[in-house]
């Protein structure tokens, strides 16, 4: 099969290939990578027909701005509310559209959103590293950065006619506070600190990134100036720096690390935590753990019965005129 | 195991368990944390994802569709009850180091610190009990304990930028050689051609966290030799 060429006219900062990620080397130092936003890249893969985990770029609100050269290959953009040009038009993500020779593709910040995901009918190619094309962004390690001026080469690529247009966003996101369960250094905190995270607001700050997330609000007290042996850190874990700031950390996070966590995020919660953007606000609730799988355990149905269901093709415009000519039919007979 | 070691238990979110051995850093400690990592590996519970071995404690990973915290904590306790920590001997590697100039920015730093000639610092370098005691920080950067009390020097006030991968830094008791261009405010006494993120898929890293480290001393000649080999390989 044919391959796509696609150029980089135009990348913003912090836009990576990223794949489901590579978990199972934290003991070397490796965080998993992957989407920051998993259920998105999902979406991207699942409306497509593509495989789970097909490699994707990452856009952060820098934008992209793609430009193809050779082939023509179907794509589909989700996460958050990005503005989509394509063809001197002007949608939303959560969209499938072809990209033709010639034809140009841009993916910039709309109303909502911090990262956005285009997948593509056909293989990305990229490194791979450890078994996974996911960036690693502070090593570059991976399929790594997309720059302006790069060729992308989509191998493999097709056009599928019957998937194209608007992809149903995922309605059943939790709204409300982020999830928290406390600990697991709690015991380093002054009595109503955790309370204090419960009950506070925290807006997020211009320090985010892959790596994490800081957070401004009122400051964390330490019980006591304490320094705890390096501990393991988790995607979702929120540290406390020795000032009493708060930083949750995310994909690209170091594995281990001597700041006190005072919780944990959820990981069902972390997707809309991270498409939150600086100067957002963000408030915690705490679960407990019991409660915390229960909700994982949900979320993961939910999920699982929405990428099915985008997953089914709509048909190609002649099936799909054909099929709304027969309920017609059906309706007047 | 004797009852000073049992651990404590936390939860983590929805998908992992700290198993926590003391909550100062002691040999003792680490040892625990090694065994009980070893355990889990030869018999692994269902559902579990990945261990993470640090100083005090051990991180275990799950998939909370598979499993929960309650059943990943039984199967801990079980591996815990009859683990022998002085079971556990990791293998021993050896990194070369060339402590010349212009490797060694800090050596002179160092020296003047210690009150010991270059070479003093360098042979105590060298006749450090390296162990690895974790990864963190960036891949590959493994923190090595056993850095001899004669050459322990604090960080450095201010972290230096763009220190190169493969640079030899220490700092208090630690050691670390450096897999990436990265700032760091420890004091850099060598350069080593050993490379740490090793390219081989089956052994992707040169350490496993227990493992033993033996630093040898080599000339410029050595290290620009076994540098251009690898770059050629």
């Amino acid at each position: 099969m044919p391959n796509a060429t696609l150029s980089v006219a135009f990348a913003g900062p912090l836009i990576t290939v990223q794949d489901a990620g590579r978990p199972g080397n934290m003991r070397f130092g490796v965080s998993a990578s992957g989407p920051m936003d998993r259920l998105a890249f999902d979406a991207a893969n699942a409306a497509l027909g593509n495989a789970a985990g097909q490699s994707a770029i990452e856009v952060s609100l820098g934008g992209v701005i793609l430009q193809c050269r050779e082939g023509d290959v179907t794509v589909a953009i989700t996460g958050g509310d990005f503005v989509v040009a394509h063809d001197g038009s002007e949608t939303r993500s959560w969209t499938v559209l072809t990209l033709g020779k010639g034809e140009r593709l841009a993916v910039r910040a709309g109303r909502a959103g911090s990262w956005a995901y285009i997948a593509f009918a056909g293989t990305l190619e990229a490194t791979e590293w450890l078994g996974s094309r996911a960036t690693h962004s502070t090593s570059g390690f991976g399929g790594g950065a997309v720059h302006t001026g790069q060729s992308l080469i989509v191998s493999d690529a097709t056009t599928r006619e019957d998937r194209l247009g608007d992809i149903e966003p995922p309605d059943f996101l939790a709204t409300g506070p982020i999830r928290v369960v406390t600990g697991p250094q709690d015991q380093h905190f002054a009595d109503d600190t955790v309370a204090q995270l419960l009950s506070s607001t925290f807006k997020i700050t211009d320090a985010y990134d892959r790596m994490g997330m800081r957070l401004n609000g009122p400051s964390l007290q330490l019980n006591g100036a304490l320094s705890i042996p390096s501990e393991p850190i988790v995607r979702g874990s929120v540290q406390v720096s020795g000032d009493g700031v708060p930083t949750v950390l995310l994909a690209d996070h170091q594995t281990t690390g001597g700041y006190p966590k005072i919780a944990t995020v959820i990981s069902s919660d972390i997707g809309r935590l991270v498409q939150s953007r600086a100067g957002d606000t963000v408030h915690f609730a705490a679960i407990s753990s019991q409660q915390a799988i229960t909700e994982a355990r949900a979320f993961a149905g939910r999920t699982a019965d929405y990428l099915t269901h985008i997953a089914v093709p709509r048909g190609t415009l002649e099936q799909r005129l054909m099929r709304e000519n027969l309920i017609h039919g059906c309706i007047y007979d | 195991m004797s009852d000073r070691m049992q651990p404590q238990f936390k939860a983590i979110a929805d998908h992992a368990l700290l198993v926590t051995f003391a909550d100062e850093i002691s040999e003792a400690a680490h040892a625990a944390v090694i065994a009980l990592d070893h355990a889990i590996a030869n018999n692994p519970p269902e559902g579990m994802i990945e261990t993470v071995p640090a100083l005090v404690n051990l991180l275990v990973s799950f998939d909370p569709i598979l499993t929960d915290h309650i059943a990943i904590e039984t199967h801990v306790r079980d591996c815990i009850t009859g683990l022998n920590i002085r079971d556990i001997t990791g293998v021993q590697r050896v990194v070369k180091v060339c402590y010349e100039a212009p490797f060694s920015p800090d050596l002179e730093a160092v020296s003047t610190a210690t009150g010991l000639s270059r070479d003093a610092v360098i042979n105590a370098h060298l006749a450090g009990d390296c162990h690895v005691l974790m990864y963190g920080f960036a891949p590959g950067y493994a923190y090595l304990s056993g850095v001899t009390p004669e050459i322990q020097v604090p960080r450095k006030l201010a972290p230096v930028r763009d220190v190169p991968a493969g640079s030899v830094i220490i700092a208090g008791p630690q050691c670390l050689v450096t897999t990436l261009m990265m700032p760091t405010g420890w004091s850099i006494i060598g350069r080593s051609p050993t490379p740490i993120l090793t390219n081989d898929p089956k052994h992707p890293f040169l350490f496993n966290v227990g493992d033993r480290v033996a630093f040898e001393r080599i000339d410029t000649a050595t290290f620009d030799r076994l540098t251009g080999e690898a770059a050629n390989a």
